[in-house]
């Protein structure tokens, strides 16, 4: 184990998982140990059936491991916390209340709601741009607006762990990249811990601390990629040397690097 | 009580185009004195033409006459009273009763496996055949016609209920679980008004069939309403007084529609916002 110098927000200690829904048991995830640094942002990329949707799950509390234990802050996690918040790949906004409404719901669970709070959700829409969207409907929104609110939602009970389900999976590449540059924004100003499923190798490198890459069936931990570009970052990242030799060293753990003309191009040397 | 009332916007989808409905409601409006001012003619007319007597078919003039002269008497009052409060009494009993059952059918899959075939049976046998022994159980008061109308209104609120809470986003289900909402506020955050486009389906549909289920009930056993008027009015071959009947009959229900379509309008004012 690699040693981080803040202490481990979430730690995952031996998880596995198989769903026993069906005639047979499938196993999902075998024996992933890992933890996550306060602040840290980590990214999970691996096939799909490799169980990132399935770690994320477990991570948040929203499924119970079979074996192994989940903690948080240290403390063992037994179900879904206020100090984590989820976003989902699907919007999940209820089309029956307004964007305003809909940031609120997190705080409307948890007590009554005052000036104070449409407030901050206000300030929150404001920080991406939606709040003359606040009496919209969901029905009114385009998807990467959609995608903000639900994002916006997440963050007003100020989650210490932000966990990302393929987010922007559903969005055009051109808003995908604009909703990537607004996380890092967003990450750069709240400093939450986050930890992120997709299915972009670009997307991993340029967000990410660390890339986990899962592999297999059931999903196990193939490698932890460090992602050492400097923050904060911006666009510009993706046209350093590094960069590239990140993704591809990130496709070459997922076996999609094959016959290469010549072995061995590009790789980082020592790859650390 | 336009034209075109039950076919506009389906209150089931989402995606219905709210322009299209607000066009066809409006040509309803303009329209709907005219096509009422032709059908009264043409029924004019046929009386004269075939010169019918008036306990065959009676004209529109005749009806009205007969109408105003029950509604002095007070007689038309005392009627009609009596068969809204079957019909209000029916259906809160069948709908409140669907609407608790069906949630709890909606929410547990295998309750619903084992209750199905006698929900299924309950309306298989027709309404007119439970009715007289409805009137030999309960008498024939008030009782026996609200249990008749409850029984015809319960099955359409019930399957609405069931189908609209069993469609609840499960992606929805897992934000509030995410969430840590407690089961009364996923009920009334998320169950209710998820379920509530599809539940109004079935409640236009009850509302229309209390009118029927207490008219049903009157014609087995009654000694007063418009059911019962009706019978009366075959009895002595008082042809104007059924229409008269009919007609109430009629007007009631298009206000029962109404004020379910009201209620739709004021709890589903989201759904009317287009894109």
């Amino acid at each position: 184990m690699k040693d981080v110098s803040p202490p481990p927000v979430l730690e995952l200690h031996w998880v596995s998982h198989a769903y026993r829904s069906g005639p047979r048991p499938i196993p999902a995830l075998a024996r992933v140990h890992v933890q996550v640094a306060a602040g840290e942002f980590v990214c999970i990329v691996g096939p799909s059936g490799s169980g990132k949707t399935t770690l994320l799950r477990i991570a948040g509390g929203l499924l119970r491991p079979e074996t192994g234990q989940v903690l948080l802050d240290g403390e063992p996690l037994t179900g879904p916390h206020p100090a984590i918040g989820f976003v989902f790949q699907r919007t999940n906004l209820m089309p029956w209340r307004t964007v305003l409404d809909n940031v609120l719901l997190p705080l409307e669970l948890q007590g009554p709601i005052g000036p104070p709070e449409r407030e901050k959700a206000l300030h929150l829409l404001e920080t991406v741009g939606l709040a003359e969207f606040a009496d919209a409907y969901p029905a009114q929104l385009s998807g990467g607006m959609a995608q903000r609110v639900a994002l916006v939602r997440t963050l007003i009970r100020d989650p210490e762990v932000l966990l990302l389900d393929e987010p922007f999976g559903a969005l055009d590449a051109l808003t995908r990249e604009r909703l990537n540059l607004e996380l890092l924004a967003l990450h750069a100003r709240y400093r939450p811990t986050v930890l992120m499923v997709t299915h972009s190798i670009e997307e991993a490198v340029l967000l990410a601390d660390r890339v986990w890459v899962l592999g297999g069936q059931p999903g196990r931990m193939v490698a932890q990629v460090p992602v050492d570009l400097p923050r904060p970052r911006n666009v510009a990242v993706v046209a350093q040397k590094s960069f590239g030799q990140l993704a591809l060293r990130i496709r070459e753990l997922l076996g999609l690097v094959q016959e290469a003309p010549r072995r061995g191009v590009g790789h980082p040397p020592g790859g650390r | 009580m336009d034209a075109g009332f039950l076919w506009n916007s389906q209150p089931g989808s989402p995606n219905s185009r709210p322009a299209l409905g607000r066009g066809t409601a409006h040509l309803g409006w303009t329209t709907f004195p005219l096509v009422l001012a032709g059908a009264l003619g043409l029924w004019e007319a046929l009386v004269r033409w075939q010169d019918y007597p008036p306990f065959i078919l009676p004209g529109p003039g005749l009806v009205a006459r007969k109408a105003w002269q029950m509604a002095v008497e007070g007689l038309l009052w005392r009627h009609l009273q009596a068969t809204l409060l079957e019909i209000l009494l029916g259906l809160f009993l069948g709908i409140g009763v669907a609407l608790v059952l069906g949630y709890f059918l909606g929410k547990h899959p295998a309750l619903e496996h084992l209750l199905s075939p006698y929900l299924v049976a309950s309306q298989t046998v027709p309404i007119v055949a439970v009715a007289p022994l409805l009137v030999i159980w309960f008498g024939s008061g008030l009782v026996s016609k609200v249990l008749v109308c409850a029984l015809i209104v319960f099955f359409p609120t019930l399957v609405s209920t069931v189908v609209g809470i069993r469609n609840v986003d499960p992606d929805l289900r897992d934000l509030m679980t995410s969430l840590q909402a407690t089961p009364r506020q996923v009920f009334f955050k998320l169950e209710l008004p998820a379920a509530l486009p599809v539940i109004f389906g079935g409640l236009r549909l009850s509302a229309l069939l209390s009118v029927v289920g207490a008219v049903v009930g009157e014609f087995v056993g009654a000694d007063v309403g418009l059911g019962f008027l009706i019978n009366l009015g075959r009895g002595v071959l008082d042809t104007s007084m059924i229409f008269v009947a009919v007609f109430s009959l009629v007007l009631v229900a298009q206000l029962l529609y109404g004020g379910v379509r009201m209620l739709e309008h004021v709890f589903l004012q989201w759904q009317r916002i287009g894109r």
